[in-house]
């Protein structure tokens, strides 16, 4: 039997208990718009592609990861210096969870630009929201893992925050932390909330996404939508399979460049061990995507009237994040017709906000 | 029987006599709106630690501060005292202060031996004997604003104590009298313990009370300002006590500690102090037995100092690069404490004694700097591996293009 025979036989096999053509068929069906903002499409999947990379190295970091104040910075000290590759792995991890969010941030932006939230994608905007809600939430109970000076008191800081809502802020602060501080039990909690719940929730919402974009399909802008219809054209579409699918793969390789060159150069530090007696050091800030945030309440008075600066603050990103989720609902012109421009300005408005509020809260 | 419990519950609170701040003080109602400096003690007993502690102006100074009338209430009939002589202050004073019933009522741990140190500190026998231009009490703690020692803004606090023994002692018309020296305060000034207290903001670090005594303060005789030091630098003292110069600066009558290192003045001790022309050399001819000894202690020490700063910057370098060398420096910590024991050593004056932990530090030492090489050969194989993958992922990103083109190419034929 020669080796083209033999592969048709393994193919046949599977095909005949697994429908491999069917896939095969839909696959060829499927198409993406190709026009000047196609590169956009392509940090959905690189997003999911860091995901995986972060579910992979994730699942190696437990090997030797031991959750408790005793054991975890020592066990991420024993997997950076001690395991084979494991400074690799644990940069990796570290790196990836920074790209990933920053290209969900990316991502999320596209979608604004090219109107892909519209009508009937709300809900995929939705779930695409609380996805990147998730990844942040991954990236705060990630941060304090390895136990460290700057997580711990970054992560007092943050439950600090929560804390102060009113009405159910005590409830929540007790919630995550455990207790009145942070400590063993906010460790075991952040452990578990990272590796088991976010994990499920993500992935659960990941397969609602995935389907929803994949049942409606890839939106093409109104611009060039219009733009075509003028000319009597359809829009140009690209076969989903092998012709996206293949850029997309380069697109992958160009993130794990990207992301061996940030992982070899400039590995995660590890820092000082968390001493929670110790004051805390000057300097603390959150990672990069809560800088923003963290900068706007640094300069809110401690009393605005007779309300508190930091709960006004968080109001204003409670209603700032609200808002922003319910774009595919707001109002639309008075001849019915969706505000373009305002939703631009207003995108381009907390872009502009984001990037200068960090890079103040950086360099401040 | 309901109205008699009313009764009792509202006479209770009546019966609680009312505190000293709430009596009368015709004292403060009649100098607080008085000007200069009969309005100035008013002013300032606002802030007053015993004022906050329920003590008034008629508990030093007598009279009857419940009667609105001055000509009876500033009378001598009422035990009006009216200004207190300098020289009566420190038993005025101690009529409190050395009553461990009455302290103790506020502060259970207060000493109550302040007079009786003070009539043996310079201040207290020279006051006796008259001289009014002598220390006591309010000059230190000031008068009717006394703060808690605790306190920043007390005078006394460690932070400002050396300023307030300043205020007399660096005035060169104030000591000349005295024939002092007045120039105290400027040397303490660029020593490491003023740098530790005014700079690194340390309480424990010693200031003039630490030396002197507080309100037995006095010179600390030649003899021993060695005990003076020791109890600071009780391993100095200790080998200082077992070598050979301690018998022969006690026969030529110099002080101990203070020969090497100065006396307010006191530098951080270097290594140099032990070289070439250094404080050794002062009184060691270099080819004399004690000078090289001095000499061979300065060789084991700069050994040492010169492979933990090759280790240091090793490390730094490996550690800036982004490699995990946090037990290394940990390592490294432990070789300073080394070469710490090492310097402490010296103050046995013999070449052993320095070279024991020197030795240890040394093999730290290249146990750190063989860390930092391990480092930097994992940080030149991560980034030969690094390229090499980037070779590999650039071929194979070459490759997918070549693929997606050639499949386009087929579409469009």
């Amino acid at each position: 039997m020669s080796f083209s025979d033999r592969r048709n036989s393994i193919i046949g096999w599977l095909d005949e208990r697994l429908g491999l053509q069917d896939i095969q068929a839909f696959m060829a069906h499927k198409t993406v718009p190709k026009h000047s903002g196609t590169v956009w499409y392509f940090f959905g999947g690189i997003t999911l592609f860091l995901f995986g990379i972060q579910v992979f190295t994730g699942i190696l970091l437990l090997l030797y990861y031991r959750p408790s104040p005793a054991e975890a910075y020592e066990s991420v000290q024993f997997i950076v210096t001690r395991v084979q590759f494991g400074w690799l792995i644990r940069s990796v991890h570290s790196w990836s969870a920074n790209l990933m969010i920053l290209s969900a941030f990316i991502h999320m932006f596209s979608v604004v630009f090219l109107r892909a939230y519209r009508r009937p994608r709300e809900v995929t905007w939705l779930s695409g929201i609380a996805l990147l809600g998730l990844s942040l939430g991954f990236g705060f109970s990630g941060y304090l893992l390895p136990w460290n000076t700057i997580s711990y008191f970054a992560t007092k800081v943050g439950t600090d925050m929560a804390a102060s809502v009113p009405l159910i802020g005590s409830a929540l602060g007790q919630f995550l932390r455990g207790g009145n501080d942070v400590g063993g039990a906010t460790l075991t909690r952040f452990f578990g909330f990272h590796v088991a719940v976010l994990p499920g929730i993500t992935t659960a919402l990941l397969l609602v996404h995935l389907i929803l974009v994949q049942r409606q399909g890839i939106s093409s802008p109104p611009s060039v939508e219009k733009e075509h219809q003028e000319k009597g054209q359809p829009v140009p579409q690209m076969p989903f399979f092998p012709n996206f699918f293949l850029r997309e793969v380069m697109a992958w390789y160009g993130a794990l460049a990207v992301l061996g060159i940030l992982a070899a150069l400039f590995p995660w530090e590890l820092g000082e061990k968390a001493d929670p007696f110790a004051p805390a050091p000057a300097g603390i800030r959150p990672e990069w995507y809560f800088l923003a945030a963290f900068y706007t309440l640094k300069l809110i008075p401690a009393h605005v009237g007779p309300m508190e600066g930091e709960l006004l603050g968080m109001f204003g990103f409670g209603a700032l994040a609200l808002g922003w989720a319910l774009l595919p609902f707001w109002p639309l012109g008075p001849r019915g017709q969706e505000r373009s421009r305002f939703v631009t300005g207003a995108a381009i408005f907390l872009l502009a906000y984001l990037v200068t509020f960090s890079l103040l809260g950086y360099y401040k | 029987m309901k109205r008699a419990i009313l009764l009792l519950a509202l006479a209770i609170p009546l019966s609680i006599p009312l505190s000293a701040a709430d009596k009368k003080n015709s004292c403060l109602d009649c100098h607080s709106n008085l000007d200069g400096a009969q309005g100035k003690p008013a002013k300032l007993f606002k802030d007053d630690v015993h004022k906050h502690r329920g003590f008034a102006c008629a508990d030093c100074h007598g009279g009857d501060p419940s009667n609105d009338d001055m000509t009876i209430s500033m009378s001598p009939a009422r035990g009006f005292k009216g200004k207190i002589p300098r020289t009566a202050v420190p038993q005025l004073c101690a009529k409190c202060h050395s009553d461990a019933n009455l302290i103790h009522k506020f502060k259970p741990q207060q000493r109550v031996d302040q007079l009786a140190q003070y009539v043996t500190s310079t201040h207290g026998k020279q006051l006796a004997k008259g001289d009014t231009k002598v220390a006591n009490c309010v000059d230190c703690h000031g008068v009717h604003d006394i703060r808690e020692v605790k306190d920043a803004l007390s005078p006394v606090h460690p932070l400002r104590l050396p300023e307030t023994c300043a205020r007399c002692h660096a005035d060169d018309a104030h000591m000349t009298p005295y024939n002092l020296p007045s120039k105290q305060f400027a040397e303490y000034r660029t020593s490491v313990h003023w740098t530790a207290l005014a700079k690194r903001g340390d309480l424990s670090a010693p200031s003039c009370a630490t030396c002197h005594g507080n309100h037995g303060a006095g010179p600390p005789a030649v003899g021993s300002v060695a005990a003076v030091c020791g109890t600071c630098h009780v391993l100095m003292e200790d080998l200082y006590a077992g070598s050979p110069h301690k018998p022969v600066f006690t026969a030529m009558g110099l002080a101990g500690c203070v020969v090497c290192h100065q006396q307010h003045g006191i530098q951080k001790p270097t290594t140099k102090m032990l070289e070439g022309e250094g404080t050794c050399a002062t009184c060691h001819q270099p080819d004399s037995a004690g000078g090289k000894t001095a000499i061979s202690m300065a060789r084991h020490l700069r050994e040492l100092e010169n492979a933990l700063d090759r280790s240091d910057r090793i490390l730094t370098t490996a550690r800036t690069s982004g490699m995990e060398v946090s037990e290394a420096l940990v390592r490294q910590v432990e070789a300073r404490e080394n070469l710490i024991k090492a310097r402490v050593a010296v103050h046995a004056f013999r070449e052993d004694a320095v070279a024991q932990p020197v030795k240890a530090g040394l093999a730290i030492a290249a146990e750190t700097h063989k860390a930092g090489e391990a480092a930097l050969g994992e940080r030149d194989f991560r980034r030969r591996g690094l390229l090499f993958s980037l070779g590999a992922i650039l071929l194979t990103m070459i490759g997918l293009w070549m693929a997606i083109r050639a499949i386009e190419d087929r579409s469009k034929t």
